[in-house]
């Protein structure tokens, strides 16, 4: 059998989510054994999300640009994608700027209301990507088909979530230990 | 005083007359999931999570405020309910900001732990990120709208136990809100003794003891049924 293709992502988040991932420790070797990293901001240096992935970590919520290019990509070229922790899953810290309304509000408050030297919005095409209007978790934006909360999920879930996975099996999420937010 | 005989779950239980069928689950080691229900203080039957199922009737019913009557057969645990009840708890996520990663309540929230009970990996509907206050004006508490999930226990527990009557229900609808005193800050109500029985009562991190940050929050029950266990049944040990 070929190797599991495996990436991992993030988008608005903290990577307190990929922290918690590298805090896998030497399990780490055991599932470099057992996968194909194919793109992974703290596992490979390749640049553009590769087509047939097998198994996907998303991190972090839906709030800019990139942000939604880049999950809608995921979504094409992966067959299990997991909602990888709280902002993944409820969009969570990132999603408290919904509270003050849209973008254009946001903006205002951050860069021009609390700015103490040239007070100016952020406006680079192409460069800095735009934010989106809410901050939303992944899976209002696409299908979803693992849901891990936490905040970030601890070490001991994410390898019970890939455990069964490496076998062929489905994660049953389920009880305080998989489950639990915050 | 009458008893009267009914059937949960396929149990044959047999119950005082008055009982609701909360108490009498309960007495017979059957677990329906509650939230709004405080031992000690009244029933409302707010949040709707204790809906149980009686046969020869298409209404679901709260056991927490329906009285037990003869001949019931009731199911508490059918997947109908099961699914109403997951429904309920990602009702209550979606409606307020309940942001567990940074709240006092962390780990120590009857909320969180609910959403683990009715197996809640996510919330299917779309969270509404209400614009809603902190109030930090009294000297002691804080009390933070977003978390607020309008049980009503502290309106209940220091009307009831306390006697101040310094909380309330303003508004309708999804402008409901828990108003202290005249809708004054809390610092400026006259009526609260600063007792906190409203923060023990409190199911989630929504009124807390100022100074505690995320995760810190802990509420003192036995306080609560320490004190309804004095009033009724005059026993003051503790």
């Amino acid at each position: 059998m070929d190797k599991i293709r495996f990436a991992t992502v993030w988008l608005a988040g903290c990577s307190g989510c990929h922290m918690s991932f590298l805090d896998l420790d030497e399990w780490l070797i055991d599932l470099a054994q057992q996968v194909d990293v194919v793109f992974s901001p703290v596992g490979s240096d390749i640049k553009d999300y590769p087509e047939n992935v097998d198994v996907c970590l998303v991190e972090g919520g839906v709030a800019n640009e990139d942000n939604l290019e880049l999950l809608l990509k995921v979504r094409k070229h992966t067959k299990t994608l997991i909602s990888f922790g709280d902002c993944a899953v409820t969009a969570n810290v990132p999603a408290m700027r919904n509270m003050l309304g849209g973008a254009e509000e946001v903006l205002k408050r951050s860069y021009l209301e609390l700015a103490e030297y040239t007070p100016q919005l952020p406006h680079e095409p192409g460069i800095v990507p735009e934010l989106l209007e809410q901050v939303v978790p992944v899976h209002q934006v696409v299908p979803v088909e693992i849901y891990m909360p936490g905040c970030p999920p601890p070490a001991d879930r994410i390898r019970a979530t890939l455990e069964p996975l490496l076998r062929g099996e489905m994660p049953v999420m389920e009880g305080r230990d998989m489950i639990k937010f915050g | 005083m009458s008893v009267k005989t009914l059937e949960i779950d396929g149990k044959a239980i047999a119950i005082e007359e008055g009982a609701t069928i909360l108490q009498a689950a309960k007495e017979n080691g059957i677990s329906i999931p509650t939230l709004c229900h405080l031992d000690g203080v009244s029933d409302v039957g707010a949040c709707r999570l204790c809906l149980v199922e009686m046969e020869g009737s298409n209404k679901l019913l709260p056991a927490c405020v329906t009285e037990v009557a003869e001949g019931m057969i009731l199911h508490t645990k059918t997947p109908k309910l099961q699914n109403y009840q997951r429904m309920t708890v990602e009702l209550l996520f979606a409606e307020g900001n309940h942001v567990c990663a940074v709240c006092v309540a962390n780990g120590n929230c009857e909320l969180q732990d609910m959403a683990i009970t009715v197996g809640m990996d996510h919330s299917r509907f779309p969270y509404r990120f209400p614009d809603r206050p902190v109030d930090v004006s009294h000297e002691q508490f804080g009390i933070d709208h977003n978390r607020c999930i309008l049980c009503t226990r502290c309106v209940r527990v220091c009307d009831e136990i306390e006697g101040a009557h310094v909380w309330d229900i303003a508004q309708r609808g999804e402008h409901c809100f828990i108003v202290s005193g005249l809708h004054q800050p809390w610092g400026e109500v006259d009526a609260c003794t600063s007792c906190g029985k409203c923060v023990d009562a409190c199911p989630t991190g929504a009124i807390f003891r100022k100074g505690s940050t995320t995760g810190e929050k802990e509420r003192d029950r036995a306080k609560l049924e320490f004190l309804v266990t004095a009033r009724e049944k005059r026993q003051w040990t503790r």
